[in-house]
């Protein structure tokens, strides 16, 4: 049966119906080959754009490369702040395949601390791609090095990166006016235009390295890499090169900074040194001071913790933040004030009996010298630093016209130095009283204001920066710590000569003369220095206790003792230099600040190689041939 | 039996003497060019796609010879053999077929091989040729168009091996295979009525597929549908092979100049997604030959098949002609976004052993049909 219609199927039809069948299939392989080479060119012609476009983000990744921070130099030029290179050890984390092994075998050559592992363990966590290095040693020495490139076949994934690591050579000399730079945070990146420090670890955190990121930083360069799907960096595109930070000078001279320190010994204190002729800053010392290295590449807890608890407080800024009662140290500008106000003349005299009273009060107010002074001049009252005079000129004055006169000098105010932090003192008046303490202000405030005691309080900076102005007859600069040919005036003050010139004369007896607080100081010197000693409470001795016998004595446990200052110029006809001194529970000025300022400025006046003198209206050098405009029409000082 | 005749004078005629010796020893020269060329060509692009690796073109080389040699053996055996003996093979393979999904060696997750101790056979593969041989032998037992009986009894001898290898699993050869055992059925002639229902039922069972498909599987389809739901998991192959083909534009990047398979962000660029290597490399320029060259053996195949004298040889031819050219589109149209990922070679091009040996071997049948007809007619 199926043999029979086998033989008798029509040959004919059956390959018509074949034909038919393949024509059909011809037709339907057209449309399918239709629709591939429609898509190939809706993905060919029609997105093209689109995915050449996301071809090339695929391949190419741009690089950032981060410039090289520049220096820091003092004014003769030593490096202050430099970039030493440095061995860094990293895991590649694609080419470790057991982590655990890789840290031991390392470990057995080269001495990892806990805080190096605790830190790799946090960086390996937050890893961006398995093919970034992880820092795990940063500063690996050349011995080290040395070890790990003998072992480094058998070191899967380990690195050794060189960089360059910032150095302070000078350490803790420097620590209170470079800074340090420290690795660079959210909250650094907020303050600058973040695409310029895409690669940059490191950004200032204090001091210079703060106030001149900017400068210091320079421009970052990329480089455009190709890369293979893995991340792997195959070849350079195209590179733009950074532009390298640019150094900074600085008016300091680390020599006489150095110096500075080492006169301060091992007391806590602070000294700033100024050219009061251009307002640069040659000595800026606090101490005790901390190893800015210790910062860079993060600071360890321990170390961290011994700094912080230090009960010297060896992180904190003095000559900027500290703030003290100037005591005696503002009495010379109390005189110019009542000179100025013709509160008193130079003849003017008054009894000290040991202490003030106010009308309509038994409360004493008590001279240092408890047997007082007896009569007492200007001259006098100066040299002597007779408390009973100033309550009496003070009082005569007014709270009201000696904040107006003080704050010419830039008192209860900061000075503007380029250095961040800054802290303005106190230069107390009836509105801030009445502001703060939400009380009026009282007639005997006024008294021991006018002795640099009560709420008044100045940083070193600023008594040094008034000194300066003082020194130069009321015409100053902003004091500032980076070298520069200009300056910025700041408002100047009036001062009659003849007032200045009792002033001075005053301030160089109390150098000079035998009764003067700093005798000691004249000779040894030979130039003729010009000061002003103070003595400032720290421990607040009842003003009223009559049985209280113990001023400044070795009873009182360090910490009680009083602080020691002493502001001075020098030359006195011509000066050069002037300086602020104080020295923490030092007890007496004129025993303990004055000479260490006198040595101070001998070693300026021998040693230093100070800048010329500038032109007090328009800030240019006064030897300078070519006729500058100033670079500030006005003074940053305005009352 | 006159027309027949002056058919083949007029053949004769046309036919240079160069082509008269080749059909000789059962080769037939059209088909031949098309497959060296096409060979030629899929060698430049995998030199290109295996970074120059002369191991990798070595290894293809001695593949093509093995596939060339394997066409030219399939060649001079007659039709009238294949169609004896295909249901005894079929038999044979099939129970292979049970055997590796019992003992067969893994590799990829699929169970897809036979260990025979020196080589790794791969009974799929062997199906591939068996499986039109042995429908179009079943339908040439009856008459056409073929009774709802016999195509009843086709389709089991279709589902049988293609469930097997479904469950191994290979989706893609599984595809293959029932889509040249169909063409068979197509060819013979069955009626509208049948394909529009069977079409119906597939459409109506589609859901039902849907929960048959293993996870990976529906994963796929949803990755065609949206692959930048996940552009560095699933969608990553279609994206980075669109973003080749694409990037590649009309003139291409340039022989060996393709960032995307040269930065090994296409994956599988030697094997399965060797076709966006090209399209990158050459563009649309490079596109549209390779495709006319497919078009070419589609269509020679398809004319052998017109040319042939009876039904199975025919429909063997046929479906041959048109499982190839199944094999492109899908390939194709996965590489390029059009359809799910099923692991389907570029024929010729791709780098790949056992499936390039068995696509030749499929050839060297069609040239046997050709090359055997005057045989037959006589």
């Amino acid at each position: 049966m199926q043999a029979s219609s086998y033989f008798f199927k029509n040959r004919h039809a059956e390959k018509r119906l074949f034909l038919g069948r393949v024509l059909f299939a011809v037709v339907g392989v057209l449309i399918l080959s239709g629709i591939l080479i429609t898509q190939m060119v809706r993905l060919q012609i029609s997105q093209h754009e689109h995915y050449t476009v996301r071809s090339k983000d695929n391949r190419i990744r741009v690089l950032p490369l981060p410039p090289t921070r520049g220096q820091i130099l003092d004014r003769e030029g030593r490096a202050l702040a430099e970039n030493l290179p440095a061995y860094r050890l990293e895991l590649i984390p694609n080419q470790v395949s057991d982590l655990t092994t890789t840290l031991a075998q390392i470990e057995a050559i080269v001495p990892l601390t806990e805080l190096e592992k605790k830190r790799f363990d946090k960086a390996w966590k937050r890893r961006r791609g398995n093919f970034e290095p992880v820092p795990l040693k940063f500063r690996v020495n050349e011995e080290e090095l040395a070890k790990v490139a003998v072992h480094q076949h058998r070191l899967e994934g380990v690195s050794i990166s060189a960089h360059l690591s910032r150095h302070y050579p000078y350490g803790a000399s420097t620590a209170h006016v470079l800074g340090y730079v420290g690795r660079i945070d959210q909250r650094d990146l907020a303050s600058v235009e973040e695409s310029n420090y895409a690669g940059t670890t490191h950004f200032g955190k204090t001091g210079i390295e703060l106030s001149y990121e900017h400068e210091l930083h320079g421009s970052v360069g990329e480089q455009r890499v190709e890369t293979n799907a893995a991340g792997r960096k195959l070849r350079v595109v195209s590179s733009e090169l950074p532009l390298p930070g640019q150094d900074i000078q600085l008016s300091l001279d680390i020599a006489f900074q150095q110096y500075v320190e080492q006169q301060l010994g091992s007391r806590a204190g602070s000294v700033v040194a100024m050219d009061p002729r251009n307002g640069e800053i040659l000595a800026f010392v606090s101490k005790p001071s901390y190893d800015p290295n210790l910062f860079v590449n993060g600071i360890s807890v321990a170390d961290y913790q011994r700094l912080n608890t230090d009960k010297k407080r060896p992180l904190f800024n003095r000559s900027l933040k500290g703030q003290y009662p100037p005591g005696s140290t503002i009495k010379q500008l109390m005189v110019l004030a009542g000179l100025e106000y013709g509160v008193i003349n130079r003849n003017h005299s008054m009894h000290c009996p040991g202490f003030y009273l106010l009308p309509n009060s038994d409360h004493r107010y008590r001279d240092w010298k408890r047997s007082g002074h007896g009569r007492t001049d200007l001259d006098k009252a100066l040299v002597q630093s007779c408390d009973v005079y100033f309550y009496d000129l003070a009082r005569n004055l007014g709270i009201d016209r000696i904040h107006e006169y003080l704050s010419q000098y830039g008192l209860g105010r900061k000075t503007g130095i380029d250095l961040q932090g800054e802290r303005s003192g106190l230069l107390p008046s009836r509105a801030w009283k009445r502001a703060k303490k939400k009380e009026p202000w009282y007639p005997g405030e006024t008294l021991i204001t006018g002795i640099g005691q009560g709420f008044m309080l100045t940083t070193p900076l600023q008594l040094a920066h008034a000194t300066s102005l003082l020194a130069n007859r009321g015409k100053g600069f902003v004091p500032h710590l980076q070298l520069e040919a200009f300056s910025t005036p700041v408002m100047p003050i009036t001062i009659t000569g003849r007032d200045f010139r009792a002033v001075d004369d005053s301030m160089r007896r109390v150098t000079h003369s035998r009764f003067g607080t700093a005798r000691s100081l004249g000779e040894n010197h030979k130039f003729r220095i010009a000061g002003k000693t103070g003595t400032a409470q720290v421990y607040a001795l009842s003003q009223n206790d009559e049985d209280e016998d113990a001023v400044i004595s070795d009873d009182i446990p360090e910490h009680l003792r009083d602080h020691a200052l002493f502001v001075g110029y020098a030359p006195a006809e011509n000066p050069k230099i002037s300086v602020a001194v104080i020295v923490e529970h030092g007890g007496s000025g004129g025993a303990v600040a004055a000479p260490l300022a006198g040595n101070i400025m001998q070693w300026w006046l021998d040693n230093g190689r100070p800048s010329p003198a500038l032109n007090f209206d328009t800030g240019v050098p006064l030897n300078s041939k070519h006729h500058m405009s100033p670079k500030h029409a006005e003074g940053v000082n305005k009352p | 039996m006159m027309n027949l005749a002056t058919l083949e004078n007029d053949q004769r005629r046309n036919d240079s003497w160069i082509s008269v010796q080749f059909q000789r020893i059962h080769i037939d020269l059209p088909l031949l060019g098309l497959l060296t060329l096409l060979a030629s060509l899929g060698m430049l692009v995998l030199y290109s796609a295996g970074d120059a690796d002369p191991n990798l073109i070595v290894k293809q080389v001695i593949r093509l010879s093995i596939a060339f040699a394997a066409m030219a053996l399939f060649a001079q055996i007659p039709p009238a053999l294949y169609q004896r003996y295909s249901i005894g093979v079929w038999i044979v393979t099939s129970l292979l077929l049970v055997a590796v999904l019992l003992v067969g060696s893994k590799g990829g997750g699929a169970q897809r091989w036979l260990d025979l101790g020196i080589v790794k056979f791969q009974p799929s593969e062997l199906m591939k040729l068996t499986l039109p041989l042995v429908v179009a032998a079943w339908l040439a037992r009856f008459p056409t168009p073929p009774m709802p009986k016999v195509v009843l009894s086709s389709l089991v001898l279709i589902a049988i091996p293609v469930l097997l290898i479904a469950r191994q699993p290979d989706l893609g050869t599984s595809i293959l295979m029932a889509s040249s055992g169909l063409f068979v059925l197509f060819l013979s002639g069955l009626s509208w009525r049948w394909i529009f229902s069977g079409l119906g039922l597939v459409a109506a069972a589609a859901p039902a597929l849907w929960y048959l498909m293993k996870d990976y599987q529906r994963q796929r389809v949803l990755t065609l549908l949206n692959p930048e739901a996940d552009p560095f998991g699933a969608g990553y192959h279609i994206i980075q092979s669109k973003i080749a083909i694409g990037s590649g534009g009309l003139w291409g990047k340039g022989w060996l100049n393709g960032t995307q398979s040269h930065l090994d962000f296409l994956p599988e660029r030697s094997t399965d997604f060797i076709f966006a290597v090209l399209a990158e490399e050459y563009g649309l320029m490079g596109v549209i030959p390779l495709l006319a060259l497919y078009l070419a053996i589609v269509f020679r195949c398809l004319y052998i098949a017109a040319q042939a004298t009876n039904l199975f040889n025919r429909t063997v031819a046929g479906s041959i002609g048109l499982t190839f050219f199944v094999y492109v589109f899908v390939n194709i149209g996965m590489v390029s976004g059009l359809l799910p990922v099923v692991g389907v070679p570029l024929p010729l091009v791709s780098y790949g052993g056992t499936s390039m040996v068995t696509l030749m071997a499929g050839f060297g049948i069609l040239m046997s049909i050709h090359t055997h007809r005057k045989l037959i007619a006589r």
